[in-house]
């Protein structure tokens, strides 16, 4: 079990929808981490934060905790957002 | 839009004055060998991987792993450029030109692009003069060792001269087009070329 | 309510040694507003030629305590912020900060339980939120709390978590010490695994919130276990702080 835990880098660099929470509160101009998200590929409803966040990349990754296939990708430019939210079948934002 | 707020005491990654030629502008220099993925390492076995060229090319070639690291190899020396602004000198690969691949194959003179495409999903698109003329590589070994899963193992494309996520981890082909297709990233802002000395980071730079 | 985050020049009132490798500061917030337990601030540096690093930092204070943040980090070998946060910073100094950030990984007192809080390493910050916001709110919930270190010396808030259970309101709080154990010990020497966690949880059967803070690869071990010993999914938050340090 060591083993296995210890050699991939990459998972253990994984985090979750709470660790872009900021940014995506600047796209959405609202907190996003409650927000649901169906997944396309199997249809799992989750909360944002409970997205599984590749975030050291050039662009935020969120995937669905399920599948694991992709939900939302993200990517900020010095003069924009840039979303791709093909992923999710919807995203629900609950309104305040 | 200018930040005022400078925090006291704070450099961050500091450029080298030795090596500031060689870094390209924006860039900062790191020891370590960051590992920037946007998804769980796919794993693939040796007998199940496959190298495929194709697309507009008279017909497609496909290696098996065994067929690939029995072909013609070398050993690259080259600094490498992350869009996420770090840099890393003097990396060593072992990996077989492309040049020496495209000889398997009959390219339409169309064949102007190319999209790498990959185990897991990434793809990424490059114009045909940025990878001939020994610019690019499929590697399989990272400072001597079998390249490791997170770093992209069993094999990468590794292409120098252009910001790191044109070197496509987990390549399994090279499909040529008469027109670009923006991959994973191009299709999210950044650029379709990605000169780092140019700065071509993001799309209009 | 407000729905944009600005970022704010907080000042640093005190630094706290916690660890050999942790620091909890608190910082006097102009535009501070009541955050919910669980959830974080985002620190934001900036080199005089605009480079710029910034990371999230869990609230470790109570809502209840107004006017400043107590923001508990962490140093990391490479850790680009954490390094000057523990390096060099002195009372009175600012810091640019955007908060409270985050709707998921929260629990407040009507939120009841009964509640099984689950921590690796630094990931008992958050959770702490929610301890002392507990028990300012005179709640009774039953809630345990399950904090998995490597050695005693790397517990956070050790003196106050000694304290607590005496208070006899409900929480008790189980330790385990997977490389070195305290002289004498008797409780769990290992890695949180299945067993562990139908022992803790025992008592509060099917459905107790869980609250799940550490570093990935332990979350994601302790995710699957949960699972397996038949907690609702429904029920169970996690909150992943990536690698830790010093792992190796």
């Amino acid at each position: 079990m060591t083993d296995i835990l210890q050699s991939d880098m990459n998972q253990a660099l994984m985090m979750d929808g709470n660790a872009v929470a900021g940014t995506l509160s600047e796209v959405f101009a609202m907190e996003m981490t409650t927000s649901l998200a169906e997944c396309v590929s199997c249809g799992k409803r989750s909360e944002m934060g409970g997205l599984l966040a590749f975030i050291q990349t050039p662009g935020f990754v969120l995937r669905c905790p399920a599948c694991k296939d992709i939900v939302l990708r993200v990517v900020v430019t010095p003069d924009a957002y840039y979303l791709d939210a093909r992923g999710a079948l919807y995203l629900r934002l609950v309104r305040q | 839009m200018a930040n005022p707020f400078i925090s006291k005491g704070f450099f961050g990654r500091r450029r080298q004055p030795d090596a500031a030629d060689r870094l390209p502008p924006g860039q900062y220099l790191t020891p370590d060998f960051p590992v920037l993925s946007a998804g769980p390492t796919p794993r693939i076995t040796l007998d199940d991987w496959t190298f495929t060229i194709g697309g507009l090319a008279r017909e497609p070639f496909t290696w098996n792993w065994k067929e690939f690291t029995g072909l013609p190899a070398q050993t690259f020396t080259v600094d490498i450029h992350c869009v996420t602004k770090w840099s890393k000198l003097d990396t060593r690969w072992k990996g077989v030109s492309l040049e020496l691949l495209l000889e398997h194959v009959d390219l339409d003179p169309k064949a102007g692009f190319v999209t790498a495409t990959c185990y897991g999903g990434y793809t990424t698109n490059l114009p045909l003069p940025d990878i001939v003329n020994g610019q690019a590589f499929v590697a399989y070994e990272y400072d001597g060792q079998p390249l490791l899963p997170e770093h992209g193992g069993p094999a990468r494309l590794v292409v120098p001269h252009l910001y790191f996520w044109k070197s496509a981890k987990w390549v399994n082909g090279l499909q040529f087009m008469e027109f670009d297709r923006r991959g994973f990233w191009e299709s999210l802002g950044y650029h379709d070329r990605g000169d780092p000395w140019k700065e071509q980071r993001y799309q209009g730079d | 309510m407000r729905t944009t985050l600005e970022w704010q020049i907080a000042t640093i009132q005190s630094i706290q040694v916690e660890t050999s490798t942790v620091k909890t500061f608190t910082l006097a917030v102009p535009s501070w507003m009541p955050h919910r337990a669980g959830q974080h601030y985002d620190i934001r540096l900036t080199a005089p030629d605009g480079y710029q690093a910034q990371r999230s930092y869990s609230i470790a204070s109570e809502p209840e305590r107004q006017g400043v943040i107590d923001l508990t980090v962490e140093w990391l070998e490479d850790g680009e912020v954490s390094s000057y946060l523990h390096e060099g910073l002195t009372t009175g100094d600012q810091l640019e900060v955007r908060g409270p950030i985050g709707g998921y990984f929260v629990w407040e007192a009507s939120m009841n339980g009964p509640l099984l809080l689950i921590a690796g390493g630094s990931g008992i910050v958050p959770l702490m939120s929610m301890i002392r916001h507990r028990a300012k709110t005179g709640s009774q919930v039953p809630t345990r709390l399950l904090y998995s270190v490597r050695t005693p010396e790397d517990v956070i808030y050790d003196e106050e978590l000694r304290q607590r259970p005496a208070f006899r309101d409900g929480l008790e709080i189980f330790y385990t010490f997977t490389r070195s154990q305290p002289a004498g010990w008797t409780g769990y020497a290992r890695r949180i695994d299945r067993q562990m966690l139908s022992e803790v949880v025992e008592p509060f059967g099917k459905e107790p919130l869980v609250y799940v803070c550490g570093p990935t690869l332990l979350v994601e071990s302790v995710a699957n276990q949960l699972v397996q010993i038949d907690i609702p999914p429904a029920r169970i938050r996690n909150e992943r702080f990536g690698p830790t340090g010093g792992t190796q």
